[in-house]
């Protein structure tokens, strides 16, 4: 069966409001991650989501805590749009105590695993297998849970894209593989690195349906989604869906991005964004007023704000938490 | 006489004894029951592992169970990873232990530090068994101890057993334990038989053993090695010279008590690791003892390891590369003052 052929459930007002205010508060969380970072207050490096807001939003929208999800090491967006607190997580990215991660993780490893969010991750192309085994997981212990694989293009000529799709195509498995093509791995064209038209396109390869969508475009995430998402739950199998996006801001902060060009930089950041377009959908099919959006932007504002105070205010870990967490049980001189 | 069973049938059985106690144990890998999807087997399994180690549990327990997996470690060993820290309690097989390489980041980057990544809010109780070792002609890519690496990864246990009690009983330990554990089947022990009890037991991880008890020196010994230092002892007593053989068990965690209190005992130490020379079991314990139990010792401290090359195919070769007992009576013999040590 083609995945367009499942019957597609009309989006709600109270879904498409929830929806917007989480893509805002990507928008707004990374915005600012990126002025603090320029003070030198956040330690280390951070990749940030901005622009690509509508993919996280609009496959999330579909999930919940059962389900699980793997990210990369742009993952502050995966992370909000699967539920995760603000608060703790912008104390995560300070290294602070009070981090999602007590300050162990960091920016590239937040994860609140009581949210299905297996981890932002480090190392590209670490989420295939992870995403396979936690969709075996989730089919063995008849959960109904399914499991997304955010990715990157840069990923998806990765060994472990292979292996995680193949193995989860021949168990079966309840797994949405989603690949945010946002033209560059790092500095380097994708139409360079990799060896194919669409990402999609390698669908073909594990008999797994593929399908390119405009990935600024929110509904056409969140349709193409719910198709996919719709599919693992019925015991169907693993879908592709590939998102050609765009990231507003360099690979990591710091980046001068000279491989971009000042006029697709212009287009995406104002006729192609998606808060944008996704703003105008709500408003010119009634699912919000005017006063509606501007009071989740108030909101959204605040909660970023607060987030930030309460990361400033938290404490630096506690020297004793350098050798904790490492196992559950450990004797480091054996046993006694 | 107690009932004798193989190396092999006891990680087998330790496999049986925790599947039938934990639904959510499962085991993966590379024809752990072989044949997948062929009507004419059914759920008989083709080869229950490349060495028949896991034979018959796939009729017990069913391919929902006993999967067999794609040769691609990195799927497999990573899907084992995430199917730990979402509820699973997974076995994964490693059929070599040379195949890391394929897989590495898998153990190392994700399923080692995903807890400590996470401020402890997750566990990966998964077990990878894997094979090593030397002696079986298997050449450079087939035959490496590659422990030592491992042992040097924070947020993995090592354990690496001699005989088929301890197979067994550390194996339950291991797939009831919370955390990763790496667990080192070598090969030319597999057929090996020796007494082991019924049922469940655990022995755990931590705890070095005393395989032979003595005062003039101490041999530390892993794995298949155990059995070497012990064929060297049993030399040495025909000319009154008594060692004791140590085997840890496991390295990480090491039982650093037991190797500390044998050596302040015997004041001689002769460490016996199949793995290459440098950075490896034998200079790890070395180590220890150089700086907790300096004064302990009437002698400097002795490595017989195999040498800094890879494992050689030609037997002449691979026999020259492993551990001897003789390679051991000729460091005791710079040990002990008698020179009738070398000529035994």
């Amino acid at each position: 069966m083609r995945v367009s052929e499942v019957q597609q459930e009309a989006l709600t007002a109270e879904k498409a409001k929830w929806m917007y205010q989480k893509m805002v508060e990507i928008r707004r969380f990374e915005d600012q991650v990126h002025e603090t970072f320029s003070t030198g207050t956040i330690p280390g490096f951070v990749h940030l989501y901005a622009g690509e807001e509508a993919v996280a939003v609009g496959v999330c929208s579909h999930l919940d805590d059962k389900d699980y999800i793997t990210s990369t090491h742009r993952g502050h967006g995966h992370c909000i749009a699967k539920g995760c607190d603000l608060k703790g997580m912008m104390a995560e990215i300070y290294g602070k105590a009070t981090g999602l991660c007590k300050g162990k993780g960091g920016s590239m490893h937040i994860a609140d695993v009581s949210k299905g969010m297996l981890g932002a991750n480090g190392i590209v192309g670490g989420g295939f297998p992870l995403a396979t085994g936690a969709g075996l997981s989730a089919k063995l212990r008849k959960t109904g849970g399914v499991a997304v694989c955010f990715f990157g293009d840069g990923a998806n000529n990765h060994g472990t894209f292979h292996e995680g799709i193949n193995q989860a195509a021949i168990w079966n498995l309840p797994v949405i593989f989603v690949a945010e093509n946002n033209g560059y791995g790092e500095s380097t064209p994708f139409e360079y690195a990799s060896s194919c038209k669409s990402i999609a396109d390698r669908a073909a390869g594990y008999n797994i349906p593929g399908e390119t969508v405009d990935g600024k475009d929110t509904m056409a995430v969140y349709e193409a989604a719910q198709r996919a998402v719709e599919r693992a739950r019925n015991g169907e199998g693993p879908s592709l869906i590939e998102c050609v996006t765009y990231r507003n801001y360099g690979h990591f902060e710091g980046d001068a991005q000279t491989y971009k060009t000042s006029e697709e930089r212009e287009q995406h950041l104002n006729e192609l964004d998606a808060i944008i377009r996704f703003r105008e959908y709500l408003l010119s099919n009634n699912h919000a007023s005017e006063d509606d959006l501007h009071s989740i932007d108030e909101n959204v504002r605040e909660a970023v704000a607060d987030a930030v105070e309460f990361a400033e205010k938290s404490p630096m870990p506690e020297a004793d938490q350098l050798t904790t967490d490492v196992y559950v049980n450990y004797k480091p001189g054996g046993e006694e | 006489m107690a009932r004798q069973i193989s190396f092999a049938d006891a990680i087998n059985e330790a496999i049986k004894e925790t599947m039938r106690n934990d639904e959510n144990v499962i085991l993966l890998g590379e024809d752990v029951a072989g044949g997948a999807d062929l009507d004419h087997l059914g759920d008989e399994d083709a080869w229950g592992g490349v060495m028949g180690v896991t034979k018959g549990l796939v009729q017990e327990f069913g391919r929902d169970r006993i999967l067999d997996t794609p040769i691609a470690e990195a799927g497999y060993v990573g899907a084992a990873v995430s199917a730990a820290a979402t509820g699973m309690r997974p076995i994964a097989e490693l059929m070599f232990n040379d195949f890391i390489g394929s897989c590495l980041d898998e153990v190392m980057n994700q399923g080692a530090k995903l807890r400590y990544m996470f401020g402890g809010h997750a566990k990966i109780p998964l077990v990878i068994r894997t094979m090593h070792g030397a002696g079986f002609r298997a050449a450079a890519q087939h035959s490496q101890t590659l422990y030592g690496m491992f042992t040097a990864i924070p947020g993995v246990k090592v354990v690496v057993p001699s005989t088929p009690a301890d197979a067994k009983g550390l194996l339950i330990s291991a797939i009831e334990d919370d955390d990763m554990v790496v667990f080192f089947e070598d090969k030319t022990l597999y057929n090996v038989k020796g007494e082991v009890p019924e049922g469940h037991y655990t022995i755990p991880i931590g705890k070095a053993d005393i395989k032979r008890a003595g005062d003039d020196l101490t041999i530390v010994a892993i794995g298949k090695q155990v059995n070497t230092a012990l064929a060297a002892a049993e030399q040495l007593a025909q000319k009154g010279i008594e060692a004791e053989v140590v085997d840890p068990r496991s390295l990480s965690p090491l039982d650093e008590n037991t190797i500390l209190k044998s050596v302040q005992k015997t004041s001689r130490l002769v460490i016996v690791d199949e793995a290459n020379p440098r950075c490896n079991a034998a200079t790890d314990i070395s180590a220890l003892v150089a700086d907790k139990g300096f004064d302990y010792l009437d002698a400097p401290i002795k490595m017989v390891t195999a040498p800094h090359s890879p494992v050689p195919f030609s037997p002449a070769l691979e026999d020259l590369y492993l551990p001897t007992p003789e390679k051991i009576l000729a460091v005791v013999s710079e040990l002990i003052d008698d020179e009738s040590v070398v000529t035994i």
